[in-house]
């Protein structure tokens, strides 16, 4: 019985932060590039679809000024990290707490309200079937979209040259591609998929928050690894897919959890220790070949 | 064809560390020359690959192919002229990606790379067809992740890839020196064809003084940082193992260069 009561609620969370999820896939497991900016670039989509929805602008395109934003952001954090010689990590930390500043300033406030506001679900609201069967359609074929034409570009001239970057560095380059350019391209890519997130999420929960950022990394983290041990990564189809599944499958622990008595405060301490547990495993057991391999971390 | 004038690099300078990998360096290779280059540890082989690779840019000095200065041009720019193969069979490859994409990829060295489908069916075809000359069954396996493929095989796929789009120059750094002997006399004799069928202009680094006298149309030893003998033609021919260990032994005390197996 509960797994029916939280099903609705998971799969409208998972498919929503899926696209979360695809953009880390993209940085971490593609790119082998350790991105934090996600924590700074989904609250900026977010901050910026609440504020052009408040100032009256289209709610999609809200969504895809958000989206271009998180590119930005991303782009930022590649031209940190390949230009100024940053190191990833700590570019991506640098990007992440200016954003934070940069979030408020958008929003001039450290949340906007969006309830009595036309989002792209306002439409969903008076149906006669219940909200969430039109939600979980919306976000099942945004993220399905979005992860085909994902699937599609890493397939093309250009995209080969961007996983061959993560995969071999010195052997594309000298194939002749500035792999410079491409980290910077990838990063952007898989944060303007974080910052639509974050506009669609703050659609369809009512409001923006400045916080509501913290610990993506950490969730997108523990759906990646849920996923591939659920779809075992073994073409770019199938490495998205995973990503897909595993968001929905994290949100349905989670969800399980809280009902089963865990306290919402502890919910990204609880998280945390799922990476730890299923990074560390085969550290403590000893066995190299069986670590769950992510590359970039 | 390519051209090296004065080429000085030097690494740690000012410290206590400094070396002078290439203290001097002048070179003009032919169009069609396959020189081999030889030298014991530290003589600068492979920074002289490097710096015409544009791995490294050179201190003083200038690097010109088919007459055009390309002495500060970043790697991937160079790509258009030259290929690369190095030593280790996992750097010629990305593991993850399979036998047509690594190919595919290959295809298009030094070409603008768009939004076009990667690996299309004529992109196929001709791999199919080319990959034959390899004689490993590779043409029925499109589809594997080169990490799959054993050391031979992935270097083999390798020299392939770096000749697919004809390069102006062929840089081979001691690239079969991590093979095992069989492996590596066949990837040897592959070499040997390929370069020979296509003419291409090809520079050789090589531990194996036999190997560097069995191949290609000219030799040289770099010594320190600085060509020490440039053989080429008849007198190249002519040269044996013997010969140049009375004349080098001494200076070289390298034992894996004075290995005479092949």
């Amino acid at each position: 019985m509960i797994i029916l009561n939280v099903l609705p609620m998971t799969l409208e969370q998972g498919l929503a932060y899926a696209l979360v999820a695809l953009g880390i896939a993209l940085t971490f497991r593609v790119l082998a590039f350790p991105d934090l900016t996600v924590d700074g670039s989904f609250p900026l989509g977010g901050a910026v679809a609440a504020r052009l929805i408040v100032a009256g602008v289209d709610p999609v395109l809200a969504a895809a000024a958000a989206t271009l934003a998180g590119f930005v952001a991303g782009s930022l954090t590649g031209l940190l990290n390949t230009r100024l010689k940053i190191n990833s990590l700590l570019a991506g930390i640098l990007m992440m707490t200016i954003l934070y500043s940069v979030n408020l300033r958008i929003m001039g406030r450290a949340n906007i309200q969006l309830l009595d506001r036309p989002t792209v679900f306002s439409a969903m609201e008076n149906m006669d079937v219940t909200r969430y069967v039109p939600v979980i359609l919306f976000f099942f074929v945004v993220t399905m979209a979005v992860k085909i034409l994902l699937d599609l570009f890493l397939h093309t001239q250009y995209g080969m040259a961007l996983r061959a970057t993560g995969d071999n560095e010195d052997m594309i380059r000298s194939l002749g591609v500035n792999t410079d350019n491409a980290t910077v391209f990838g990063l952007g890519l898989s944060n303007a998929m974080v910052s639509l997130s974050g506009a669609l999420v703050a659609q369809d929960q009512g409001f923006s928050d400045v916080g509501m950022g913290i610990g993506m990394i950490v969730a997108g983290l523990a759906s990646i690894i849920i996923g591939e041990a659920l779809v075992k990564p073994k073409s770019v189809f199938r490495l998205s897919l995973a990503a897909v599944v595993g968001s929905v499958a994290y949100r349905f622990i989670i969800s399980l959890g809280l009902r089963l008595g865990l306290a919402p405060t502890d919910l990204k301490m609880a998280t945390g220790f799922m990476v730890i547990v299923a990074l560390g495993i085969p550290a403590i057991r000893g066995k190299r070949e069986g670590k769950i391999h992510l590359r970039g971390v | 064809m390519l051209e090296l004038e004065n080429v000085i690099k030097v690494f740690n300078r000012g410290t206590q560390d400094e070396k002078r990998a290439l203290d001097g360096i002048d070179l003009v290779v032919e169009k069609g020359d396959f020189v081999t280059i030889i030298g014991s540890n530290g003589a600068g082989k492979s920074t002289l690959l490097n710096v015409i690779a544009g791995t490294h840019q050179p201190d003083e000095g200038h690097v010109r192919i088919n007459g055009r200065d390309v002495t500060r041009w970043p790697d991937y720019r160079l790509a258009c002229y030259i290929a690369r193969v190095f030593q280790d069979p996992t750097m010629g490859t990305a593991g993850a990606m399979t036998i047509e994409e690594n190919l595919a990829l290959a295809e298009r060295r030094g070409k603008r790379r768009g939004l076009q489908w990667g690996v299309t069916a004529a992109y196929r075809r001709r791999f199919r067809e080319i990959l034959k000359i390899l004689d490993l069954g590779l043409e029925d396996r499109l589809k594997l992740a080169t990490g799959l493929l054993s050391g031979g095989q992935r270097q083999s796929l390798t020299l392939l890839m770096a000749t697919l789009s004809l390069p102006k120059v062929l840089l081979l750094d001691e690239h079969t020196a991590a093979l095992d002997p069989r492996t590596a006399e066949k990837v040897t004799l592959l070499t040997d064809q390929i370069v020979r069928e296509n003419n291409l202009t090809t520079l050789m680094v090589t531990h194996n003084m036999n190997q560097a006298l069995k191949h290609g149309n000219r030799m040289i030893m770099l010594h320190q940082g600085r060509i020490q003998m440039d053989v080429r033609g008849e007198e190249k021919k002519n040269l044996t193992v013997a010969e140049l260990i009375a004349k080098f032994g001494k200076t070289l005390k390298d034992e894996t260069l004075l290995s005479c197996d092949s």
